[in-house]
């Protein structure tokens, strides 16, 4: 555990709870009573095998579905707050949730830039007096637009792609807007960070960079994570705790050694039948050490 | 966004394109396969609507039936389908990979040229009433194609910012109009003060239409917002006690010049326009001060549109047009974000419509069928979504074209149709089709894409 964890830690308040959360699609349980915490200053992994009701986590969390049944409480600054019971857009409004997409979502004809700044709406919007003082070009909206740039602009450089800030969003490659996909989330001030699959379709370098970046945003913002993912270098690599989902249901939770160690989810993961050793890429980062070395990384 | 883009976006996947030589091993067989259903589609067109002919005859009206116009028409497609096809195959390559094309280099100056476009544009519009060729016609024209221009701008604030696709725009021309109609024969209340009132009906009306329409999206959304334009000219249609039916209203006060009328012979107590310049009577008067009026509202809606693109909300338009699920995830409020839109794109159709009223000087609900809003997306759409200077050309061109073409009289509409279709064809996304950024970083010298 890092320093910025384990004081978290000592405050012994969860940031966000989850309590029995159940998702039904008529007759599918997608997510079934699952309860888990995640932490300020921790990276919570959540995996998987494919179709383990990953993604519908991350759409109960954000309001895109309402839960069947369970809580969702996040401990906000300004009280705790019962996401389930929000409407979409409020949770990242008020609640301060920001995720990010597994088929990356971006404003693809609008340029690196002005992806920045639209991640920054409602503060801007408050900043104009809701266009009013943008229509005058009042300083006060002038002013508060410059700060917007220059943000947008510390993060482009945090994720290298200061160079790239006036190319349509479309046209970058595809790492580089998994990477804006983050640096718009984290525009926007994040309280709890949610990403889907951002190392899918990466390099091993490009995965690397990522994890060095995920670790930066943890330790310097000081912010909750939540990770879905596949690559186990990512995952056993950055961790702090995992959560294991299997059919919907919570299989295994804990820190990555335990998770690793732990007999249920090596047979979630390879199938109730096969017995004997694990296929040579799964068994090499599964017992891989928790800092795991670039030239193996593999992708999931 | 499923597939992996490449940078530069230019670079055009080799999936859609043939083998150079593939192509051309299209054999003759397919080639008359293709070029037959041409032909079969042009004969089930052509024998219903041409085929047969009504003739007097002794015992009343009779059809006859003309194989000949039939079998011309037929031949014609068949032999034109097999020159298109030869051609495309001796073009090899398919469009749209050879890097971007004159159009889109043209499309890309003028976007970036807009101002000085624009002051050009402007300047030639200004002196427009005072140049040695102009004559009442001209500029009867000219006032209409600048209406146009302005509902065009008013609706691309919906359409091609906001993304909403709004098939039903002309009920908020309508609306503004008989707000503008009513209140002055009515009450008596002054263009001036009418004016902005019949805006802000027709806003209200558009947020109204807002509320049911927020879920909706593409097909579905154009499908209500017809319903809508059409509901809207029913009511006016029916509701006799208010409206006058399909009789319309009539003698609508004309606006007045700072109180100055353009009469030639006013009433007592007020002074006409070319009494208190002491000019001779003239009518052009009221046609150019007309004309300046409508230039003067289409540039508000300029002004206003190139302003609030560049804000919060305007952003805010565009974002949602590209990806409302990730403007959520942002904390924007879709809802208000696209009552905005449709608010104030209605405004702006109703200041257009109050101009029409005044105009005009009788309205009736004749004027406000589907086929204006019709006109009015065709001129977003061929003008580029979202392109300002695109509206302007489109505006004109569906304007003036017809007006040309008076002598070819029946052919008119063949002839509109037929550059649409051609439009489409080559230039899909619009005559200017490109956006430029509301801000940049390293300005225009830098930047790619
Ligand atoms: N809107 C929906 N309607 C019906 N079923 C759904 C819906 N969304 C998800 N599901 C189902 O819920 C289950 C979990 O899907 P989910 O996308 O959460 O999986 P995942 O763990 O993210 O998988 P992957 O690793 O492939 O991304 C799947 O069986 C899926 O078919
Ligand atoms: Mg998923």
């Amino acid at each position: 555990m890092t320093q910025a964890a384990s004081r978290a830690a000592a405050d012994n308040g969860a940031l966000l709870t989850v309590e029995h959360m159940t998702m039904r699609f008529g007759g599918i349980v997608a997510i079934d009573a699952l309860s888990f915490e995640a932490r300020k200053g921790e990276i919570t992994a959540i995996i998987g095998p494919n179709g383990a009701g990953k993604t519908t986590v991350f759409n109960c969390l954000t309001g895109f579905y309402k839960p069947t049944i369970g809580r969702i409480a996040l401990n906000h600054p300004s009280g705790t707050m019962l996401l389930e019971r929000m409407e979409g857009f409020r949770i990242a409004q008020r609640g301060g949730v920001a995720r990010t997409f597994q088929n990356i979502r971006l404003f693809g004809r609008m340029t690196v830039l002005e992806n920045l700044i639209v991640a920054q709406h409602n503060a801007l919007m408050r900043a104009s007096a809701f266009t009013v003082a943008g229509l005058l070009g009042l300083p006060r909206y002038r002013h508060a637009e410059q700060r917007a740039i220059a943000k947008a602009r510390e993060w482009l450089d945090k994720v290298q792609l200061l160079d790239f800030a006036d190319w349509e969003a479309g046209n970058l490659p595809y790492g580089a807007q998994r990477k804006l996909e983050i640096a718009r989330c984290m525009c926007n001030d994040p309280l709890l960070l949610c990403l889907d699959e951002p190392a899918a379709g990466l390099n091993p370098r490009e995965s690397a960079e990522l994890n060095e970046m995920l670790r930066s945003i943890r330790d310097e913002q000081g912010i909750g994570l939540l990770l879905i993912e596949h690559d186990m270098n990512v995952v056993m690599g950055i961790s702090d705790h995992i959560v294991v989902l299997d059919y919907g249901r919570k299989i295994a939770d804990g820190t990555p050694v335990e998770v690793r160690n732990d007999p249920a989810v090596i047979r979630a993961y390879l199938g109730e039948d096969e017995e004997g050793d694990l296929p040579p890429v799964v068994s090499d980062t599964m017992q891989a050490q928790p800092e795991a070395t670039d030239d193996n990384t593999e992708m999931a | 966004m499923a597939e992996h883009p490449l940078p530069g976006g230019a670079t055009a996947a080799p999936s859609g394109a043939p083998a150079p030589d593939g192509g051309r091993r299209s054999s003759l067989a397919d080639m008359g396969k293709e070029a037959g259903l041409a032909a079969f589609v042009a004969l089930m067109l052509a024998l219903p609507m041409g085929g047969f002919k009504t003739t007097e005859a002794v015992t009343g009206l009779s059809l006859t039936f003309r194989p000949l116009f039939v079998l011309v028409a037929v031949a014609f497609v068949f032999v034109g389908r097999i020159v298109l096809i030869v051609l495309r195959e001796r073009r090899g390559a398919p469009r749209g990979d050879g890097g971007p094309g004159l159009m889109d280099r043209i499309a890309r100056g003028a976007s970036q040229g807009s101002t000085t476009i624009g002051i050009v544009i402007l300047a030639i519009a200004v002196l427009l009433p005072f140049m040695p060729f102009s004559s009442r016609y001209l500029i009867d024209t000219a006032t209409t194609v600048l209406i146009y221009v302005m509902l065009g701008w008013g609706l691309n604030i919906v359409v091609g910012l906001a993304g909403l696709l709004d098939l039903g725009y002309v009920a908020f021309y309508a609306v503004g109009a008989y707000s503008y109609a009513l209140l002055s024969t009515e009450f008596g209340f002054s263009f001036w003060i009418c004016l902005p009132l019949a805006g802000v009906f027709a806003a209200l009306a558009g947020v109204l239409l807002g509320f049911p329409v927020l879920r909706l999206r593409g097909d579905y959304l154009a499908i209500v917002t017809l319903g809508f334009g059409e509901i809207i000219r029913l009511i006016l249609l029916n509701w006799y006690d208010v409206t006058n039916g399909p009789d319309g209203i009539s003698r609508i006060p004309r606006p007045t010049f700072l109180g100055l009328e353009f009469t030639r012979r006013p009433a007592e107590d007020i002074t006409a326009f070319h009494q208190y310049f002491d000019i001779p009577y003239s009518g052009e008067h009221r046609v150019i001060f007309l004309y300046f009026l409508i230039l003067g509202l289409a540039l508000l809606t300029n002004v206003f549109t190139q302003r609030i693109r560049k804000l919060p909300v305007g952003r805010g338009w565009e974002a949602l047009r590209e990806d409302e699920i990730a403007c959520r995830s942002l904390g924007i409020n879709p809802t208000n974000t696209k009552l905005t839109a449709f608010g104030l794109g209605a405004l702006f159709g109703g200041f257009a419509g109050a101009f029409f009223a005044t105009r005009q000087g009788f309205i009736s609900p004749e004027s406000f069928t589907f086929i204006e809003s019709a006109i009015i997306l065709a001129i977003v759409v061929l003008g580029g979504m979202g392109s300002q200077l695109g509206v302007v050309l489109a505006a004109t061109l569906l304007i003036v074209l017809p007006e040309l073409g008076r002598e070819l009289a029946q052919f008119r509409m063949l002839v509109f149709g037929a550059a649409m279709v051609g439009i489409m064809v080559w230039r899909p996304r619009g005559l200017l089709a490109h956006r430029e950024p509301t801000l940049l970083l390293y300005g225009r010298g830098r930047g790619a894409a």
